[in-house]
């Protein structure tokens, strides 16, 4: 038993519940005014509905018994054997886990901002958890693909780059708004939403270490350097490519460095999440423009920032992790003399959560356009989805 | 010349904009302003009590034109901001016995 | 009496409001609006997509005065905003039919 590790799991649950609050201000920001409310109520409602479904039966789905090769099993429904003796951390780690369950629906809000009906969206993020992030969560983390030598430090695959392609299958069932794209209708608001991201995800990364040890203090500090460097890195391109070094350029950024040190939080260290950082802050960069190519409404990014960053991130685990760094009981990066066999294991763990997450996210949403809708109606749409949606206006004058 | 005042619906904005570049309007004023007609208001409910949010949000534009311009204008305006459904908004004329470019001092049609 | 509406760049308000107090105006009206005119608007720039921004932030000064006046004021209003750049703003004047001060009920020439 050590208090100090319990302390360090519990502190840092509250910082990753503190990141959903912080992810609607970010998104809710980068909206349009008359839809802000909205954009805020689809992510607070996943921190009320997915805590729910994780203590009912997605925990003990995704990790009871551990080494169960697809999906766990019934042992832990409703924190069945689940105690406080010794030192309560069996406790802890479900409310810790808990807490990354009800922000990763919440990530997908941003791609369907502006035009999905509430009542689709109340439906789509339990089913989502249970379809979805349960299986692939597992699959990472004891299951067939954690089995297999890949290594997911704090979610990158099962989080950013589950919940990034879930997006991008999400927009296509969806369809496009129907006005064109605003600028964010509050930057200040996004900064702040920003601010509150970064320090949350302090929890998320130095907490998966699930002890106040070394690893947590490396997964620290690497979260700290990757943003900066992402962030960075950003707002120098578009200041040599679009003229302005942009407040959104600097939290995109950032954003998009915190998810891609995310899965590799734990194995690497020195310089090398300023390497990381970089190459996700480029490609994110690049990748926000996607959409405009290809056509898919993806209405804040969150396929250019979650599902881009997340799978920088976790590929380049491949090349830069450390096992001897932290007497670690994980394979050697392409830059620590290991062979390519990690980073395969990386692009196998990260195309296998891609396939099921897409065609998974794909199939709710067309049963949900079949039955109940996933639209609101055209005036809806443009009179605002604050007052048609929730009764409610955001800026009252 | 003649003072055109609109007050429409605030999503439309950018449609009666593009309707009046397209029918020649060199300038506009737009502020953001609320209304309230036979739209009627909206309630909001706030912990179990009730609101009566009386005005909505509208867009008021004003221009000045010639006067042979008006009827064109008056056009432009009532098709591209009309929705069909109450709460479309109101077009008004008014005249303008002077107008200056403070730039340049011109007055009269040679400042619209 | 007379109704002068004008539309100016925003950093000017505190000089046109200081030339018109020197020039003996009593009260007069301001709020923020946007214009959109030849000074043309500009472009933003969020992850790389260009958002085109067409109307700039314009204050706009009402005042109701005596017909006699209405020239110093026009002029007073013009010496002060002017920058001799594009976007200056512009300035008309309508008739006013009656004006009533609320307080005292006065009306005419005494409410001005």
């Amino acid at each position: 038993m050590d208090s100090g590790n319990i302390a360090w799991v519990l502190v840092s649950a509250a910082l990753v519940l503190f990141m959903t609050p912080g992810l609607a201000f970010f998104y809710g920001g980068m909206d349009r005014n008359r839809n802000v409310l909205n954009m805020l109520m689809m992510n607070f409602y996943c921190v009320l509905v997915v805590p729910i479904v994780w203590v009912g039966v997605g925990f003990s789905l995704s990790q009871t018994p551990f080494d169960n090769d697809f999906i766990g099993g019934f042992d832990s429904f409703f924190l069945k054997d689940i105690t406080v003796a010794g030192d309560g951390m069996s406790l802890a780690v479900v409310a810790f886990l808990g807490m990354f369950a009800a922000i990763t629906p919440a990530l997908i809000s941003g791609a369907v901002a502006d035009r999905m009906k509430f009542s689709a969206w109340a439906i789509f993020v339990p089913v989502w958890s249970l379809l979805v992030y349960v299986p692939v969560f597992k699959w990472v983390y004891g299951g067939w693909l954690g089995q297999r030598g890949s290594i997911d430090f704090a979610g990158g695959t099962a989080i950013h780059v589950n919940a990034g392609i879930a997006a991008l299958a999400a927009v296509l069932v969806l369809g496009r708004r129907q006005s064109a794209p605003t600028p964010p209708h509050s930057m200040p608001l996004v900064m702040i939403g920003t601010g509150i991201l970064w320090f949350g995800w302090f929890g998320f990364n130095a907490g998966s270490a699930l002890a106040a040890n070394g690893t947590a203090v490396q997964a620290f500090m690497n979260t700290f350097l990757a943003a900066a460097a992402a962030g960075l890195v950003w707002v120098l391109i578009e200041w040599l490519r679009d003229g302005h070094p942009t407040n959104l350029g600097a939290a995109s950024g950032i954003v998009t460095g915190l998810v891609a040190i995310t899965p590799a939080a734990g194995y690497v260290s020195g310089p090398s999440p300023i390497f990381i950082g970089v190459i996700a802050g480029v490609s994110g960069c690049y990748a926000v423009r996607l959409k405009h190519k290809f056509g898919y409404d993806d209405a804040l990014d969150v396929v250019g920032v979650h599902f881009v960053g997340g799978l920088v991130g976790s590929l380049l685990i491949g090349f830069f992790a450390n096992p001897s760094f932290f007497d670690g009981a994980f394979m050697e990066g392409l830059f620590y003399g290991g062979d390519a066999k990690l980073l395969l294991e990386q692009a196998i763990a990260n195309g296998a959560a891609i396939v099921w997450s897409f065609a998974l996210t794909y199939g709710i949403m067309v049963a949900l356009k079949k039955t109940i809708g996933v639209r609101v109606s055209e005036e809806s749409e443009s009179g605002g989805l604050d007052l048609a949606e929730h009764g409610e206006t955001a800026y009252h004058g | 010349m003649k003072l055109i005042t609109a007050i429409v619906k605030p999503f439309k904005l950018d449609d009666v904009k593009d309707a009046l570049r397209a029918a020649n309007v060199q300038g506009m004023t737009v502020s953001e302003v609320r209304g309230f007609g036979r739209q009627g208001g909206h309630s909001e409910t706030y912990r179990g009590a009730e609101y009566k949010i009386d005005f909505v949000p509208k867009v008021r534009l004003e221009l000045v034109v010639d006067d042979s311009g008006v009827d064109a204008v008056v056009a432009a305006i009532k098709s591209s901001a009309s929705t069909g459904k109450i709460g479309d908004g109101k077009i008004w004329v008014t005249s303008v016995d002077r107008l200056v470019r403070i730039r340049t001092g011109e007055e009269g049609p040679d400042a619209i």
